[in-house]
C-alpha cells in the first residue's frame, strides 16, 4: 500500500514508519506542524511543534530511507482543538485535546489529503491495534490509546494502520534502538502538547479572563474562585475553601456552572454516579443495543461494566458499580472485551 | 528506484569539476594567509591569485573583494555595515524592495526593530518589477541604503539595477544589490553597473557551499559584522577559508566566461519547458517577466492546487522542483515575492519553481512534462 506515516518526531512514530516500510509499504513521512509560533526548542519532554521535534522526524526519516514532508495545520489545529479546548472549558466541561486532534486533524485533515494525494491510508505510532477495520486495546495496556482513537469512524479506521499494536513501550523502544533511530530514548510527551509549562489553568485564565464566583456546598457559599474553568469534576486540590468541611473530610469539585459562575464541593461519597448519559455516539463496531459491555470514561481510567441503551440519539449507560467523578465532555468508550465499540461525549451523570 | 530530474538549479547547482579539483588541491596544502613564513606567504600568494580572478571576472578591483561565507553573510553586510556607517550621519532609512531574499528583508527588519532604523519597501509590478516612480519618490538625503536584488530567485525577474543605483546616487545614497542568483546567468559587471555593494555565493554558479563574496566599492564605509582579525579589508574578520576563495574565483571565472553561451543554452531550454507546461497544463499561469528574467527561470502558478502537494507528488516520480520559500522547519509559507506582485494568498500558495542550470538537458524538462499533468489533476483541491 502507499502509506502517509505522520511523525511527531517521537520514538512511536518513528518506528511505526519503520514498520510500515518493513512490512513492504511505500511510506511517505509527514511532520504535522501545528503551532503557529513553533517553539525554538524544547522545554522538558513536552511539546509536539518545536522545531527539535520537527528534527528528530526528519532526522527518523531520513534514517528509514522515506520521503518526509512538513505540513502546516496550524489553523486546522487552532480551530479544531484549541478554540474548541478553550470553549469547552468555558461551557464547564472537561475536554480530551487529543481525541479532538486524532478526530478532526490526524484522521480527518491529513486523511482526507493524504487519500486526495493518492496514498491509502495513514499510518500513527498510537499505542492500539487496527485489524480489519476493528480497532482494539494495544498489546501494553498501560500504554493502550485506543480510548483517544475510538472516536474514529469505520471508514476513518479502514484507512488507519497501527503498526504498534502487537507491541509494547519498551519493545519499540528496543525496535527503535536496533534501527539507529535517534529517539530511542526520547522521553515520552505527555499533558497536552499546546500548553507546554503544563499550567493549564493559566492557559486558560490568559484566553478566558477572570470570572470570580462562589465555591458552594449545599448551597452555602464557602469559598471564592477566579473561574470556574480552573475546575474540573473530582478535583481535590486547589479549592480555596475559606469554610472548613463541617465533617473535616477533603472536599472535592462535584460540579461545574459557568453560567452562574457555581463550582460545586461536597464529600468523596457524592462524586459516585451509576447513570451516564452521552450525546449521539460514534458506532467503530456497531452494536444492537441494549449491551451489555465495559465502559472507559476517561483515558487511563479503569473499566466498569455497565449496560447501555439509548437515551434519544445517545446513549444511557447503567453502571453496575459506580464510578467515581465523571466529567461532562470526556469520551464514554464501550468496549466488548478488549475491541472497541463505539464511543461518545459524556453529557452528564448522576 | 527513478531517475531524478534535478529542477533546483537556483537552490545550489553542482560543482563544476574545475572548482572541486581546485578545492581539493588548495584543500593539500598548509597555511594561514595571515602567517609571515613561506608557507603563509605561499598561501597569501593563492587568496590574492583568487581575488584577482573574482575582481576580474566581475569587474571589480582585487580590494573590492570582501571573502564571506556565502550570500546571506554578504547581505547582512552590507545591509548593516552599510546602515551602520551611515547611521552617525543621521541618514537612518533604508529603501529596499520587498521582493528580497530573507538574508536582505529580515537583516532590514532586524534594523528596524533593533537599530533605530526606518525602511520603505519598494513595491512592485505584477511582473515582480521595482516601480521606479515609488522608488524616485522615497528617495532623499534620509536615506542610508538603498537594496534591490539584480535578479529574483524566485520569479527570475531581472530589476533595473544601473538606473535604481544612479538614481541613488543623486541623493548620495549608497545601492547594494544581491546578484546572487544573476551571476553566471546574466552579464555583471561590478564597475559597469554602478552599485556600491554586490552579494555573490559560490553554490549558485558552480562553486563551493559556504564561500560567497561582497564586492565593496572602495570608497564605501561599512562597519564590520565580524570583529577580530580583520583580515579581509577590516571589514571581515576570521582566518580565510582558502580552499572556499580558490573554489569560488575558479567557478566565477569560468561560470562568466561561459554565461553567454549557459544563458542562450538554458533561455531556449527554458522557453521550451515553458511552452509544454503550458501546452500541458493550460490553466497554469506564468509569473515574472516573460522576457527579462534569468535564463534559467520558470515560474508557474497551477491555480486550484497546493504548492507543496504538487511538489510531494513530483518528488514521488523523480522530479525535483521547489516552492519557493519554507521555512527553516519546512512549513510552506505564502511566497512574499507572489504576495508583494498582487496575488492573493490561495495562488501564491499553488506555485513552483523550476530552475535549469549548467547540468540541465531536455531530459529533465521531458520528465517534468511527462509527469506533471497526471501531478496536477491529483492535486487540485
Ligand atoms: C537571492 C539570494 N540571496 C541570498 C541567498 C543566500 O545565499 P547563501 O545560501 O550562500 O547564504 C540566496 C540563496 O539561497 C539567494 O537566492
Amino acid at each position: 500500500m502507499k502509506l502517509l506515516a505522520a511523525m511527531s518526531g517521537g520514538v512511536d512514530s518513528a518506528v511505526a514508519a519503520a514498520l510500515a516500510v518493513e512490512a513492504g509499504h511505500d511510506v511517505t513521512g509527514v511532520h504535522l506542524a501545528l503551532s503557529e509560533a513553533p517553539a525554538t526548542l524544547r522545554s522538558g519532554s513536552r511539546g509536539c511543534c518545536s522545531r527539535e521535534d520537527a528534527r528528530d522526524a526528519s532526522r527518523a526519516a531520513d534514517v528509514i530511507g522515506i520521503p518526509y514532508y512538513v505540513w502546516d495545520l496550524a489553523a486546522e489545529f487552532q480551530a479544531s482543538v484549541i478554540d474548541d479546548f478553550v470553549a469547552e472549558y468555558a461551557a464547564g466541561r472537561t475536554p480530551n485535546p487529543c481525541v479532538r486532534c486524532n478526530e478532526k486533524v490526524k484522521f480527518a485533515a491529513v486523511l482526507d489529503r493524504a487519500l486526495q494525494l493518492g496514498f491509502d491510508a495513514v499510518v500513527t505510532g498510537h499505542h492500539a491495534r487496527v485489524v480489519d477495520g476493528v480497532l482494539s486495546r494495544s498489546a501494553d495496556p498501560a500504554k493502550d490509546q485506543s480510548y483517544v482513537l475510538a472516536v474514529l469512524t469505520p471508514a476513518q479506521l479502514a484507512a488507519t494502520v497501527l503498526p504498534l499494536g502487537p507491541h509494547t513501550k519498551d519493545e519499540v523502544r528496543t525496535l527503535a534502538r536496533a534501527r539507529g533511530l535517534a529517539v530511542a530514548d526520547k522521553p515520552d510527551s505527555h499533558d497536552i502538547c499546546f500548553i507546554a509549562d503544563g499550567d493549564t489553568a493559566g492557559f486558560l485564565r490568559s484566553r478566558l479572563g477572570e470570572q470570580p464566583g462562589a465555591v458552594v456546598e449545599d448551597g452555602v457559599a464557602v469559598g471564592t474562585h477566579q473561574g470556574t474553568y480552573g475546575y474540573t469534576v473530582g478535583q481535590r486540590r486547589g479549592l480555596g475553601l475559606t469554610v472548613p468541611a463541617a465533617d473535616g473530610r477533603p472536599r472535592y469539585v462535584l460540579s461545574v456552572e459557568p453560567v452562574s459562575r457555581t463550582v460545586t464541593v461536597g464529600p468523596v461519597a457524592a462524586l459516585d454516579v451509576s447513570t451516564v448519559l452521552t450525546d449521539p455516539p460514534v458506532w467503530s463496531s456497531p452494536r444492537p443495543l441494549p449491551l451489555a459491555c465495559t465502559v472507559q470514561l476517561r483515558a487511563h481510567g479503569m473499566v466498569h461494566e455497565c449496560v447501555a441503551t439509548a437515551d434519544g440519539a445517545g446513549w444511557s449507560l447503567a453502571l453496575t458499580t459506580p464510578a467515581r467523578a465523571v466529567a461532562a465532555g470526556q469520551m464514554a468508550v464501550l468496549y466488548d472485551g478488549d475491541t472497541v465499540v463505539g464511543s461518545a461525549t459524556i453529557r452528564s451523570a448522576a | 528506484m527513478v531517475s531524478t530530474a534535478y529542477l533546483d538549479h537556483a537552490a545550489s547547482t553542482p560543482m563544476l569539476p574545475e572548482a572541486v579539483e581546485a578545492v581539493s588541491a588548495a584543500m593539500r596544502e598548509v597555511g594561514n594567509a595571515s602567517s609571515l613564513h613561506a608557507t603563509g606567504r605561499r598561501a597569501r600568494r593563492v587568496v590574492e591569485e583568487s581575488r584577482e580572478t573574482l575582481a576580474f571576472a566581475l569587474g571589480a578591483r582585487p580590494s573590492e573583494v570582501v571573502f564571506t561565507a556565502g550570500g546571506t553573510e554578504s547581505d547582512n553586510l552590507a545591509v548593516k555595515g552599510i546602515y551602520w556607517s551611515r547611521r552617525r550621519t543621521g541618514r537612518t532609512r533604508v529603501l529596499a524592495s520587498a521582493v528580497e531574499h530573507h538574508a536582505v528583508l529580515d537583516a532590514v527588519e532586524w534594523l528596524v526593530s533593533h537599530e533605530g532604523a526606518s525602511v520603505t519597501w519598494l513595491p512592485v509590478d505584477d511582473l515582480g518589477r521595482v516601480d521606479e516612480d515609488a522608488y524616485l519618490d522615497a528617495l532623499s538625503d534620509d536615506v542610508a541604503l538603498a537594496t534591490v536584488m539584480w535578479a529574483n530567485n524566485e520569479i527570475g525577474t531581472v530589476q533595473h539595477v544601473r538606473r535604481l543605483a544612479d538614481a541613488a546616487h543623486e541623493f548620495g545614497v549608497p545601492f547594494h544589490t544581491d546578484a546572487v542568483q544573476a551571476v553566471g546567468q546574466l552579464p555583471v559587471d561590478f564597475a559597469a553597473s554602478g552599485v556600491d555593494a554586490l552579494t555573490l555565493t559560490g553554490h549558485k554558479l558552480g562553486g563551493p557551499l559556504g564561500a560567497g563574496a561582497l564586492l565593496l566599492g572602495r570608497d564605501v564605509a561599512c562597519t564590520p559584522l565580524l570583529h577580530g582579525g580583520g583580515q579581509e579589508r577590516d571589514v571581515r574578520s576570521g582566518t580565510l577559508d582558502i580552499p572556499g576563495a580558490r573554489g569560488l574565483a575558479v567557478a566565477t571565472a569560468l561560470a562568466v566566461e561561459r554565461q553567454p553561451e549557459t544563458a542562450a543554452r538554458l533561455s531556449s531550454l527554458r522557453d521550451d519547458l515553458v511552452k509544454r507546461v503550458q501546452d500541458a497544463v493550460p490553466t497554469a499561469v506564468h509569473n515574472g517577466d516573460p522576457a527579462d528574467r534569468l535564463p534559467g527561470n520558470a515560474h508557474f502558478s497551477f491555480p486550484g492546487c497546493e504548492g507543496d502537494s504538487l511538489l510531494l507528488l513530483l518528488d514521488a516520480r523523480g522530479v525535483e522542483v521547489s516552492t519557493g520559500s519554507a521555512c527553516s522547519s519546512g512549513v510552506a509559507r505564502p511566497s512574499h515575492v507572489l504576495v508583494a506582485m498582487g496575488q492573493d494568498e490561495p495562488t501564491a500558495r499553488s506555485s513552483l519553481r523550476f530552475s535549469l542550470g549548467h547540468t540541465s538537458t531536455a531530459d529533465d524538462v521531458d520528465a517534468l512534462v511527462e509527469a506533471l499533468p497526471a501531478v496536477v489533476e491529483r492535486a487540485r483541491r
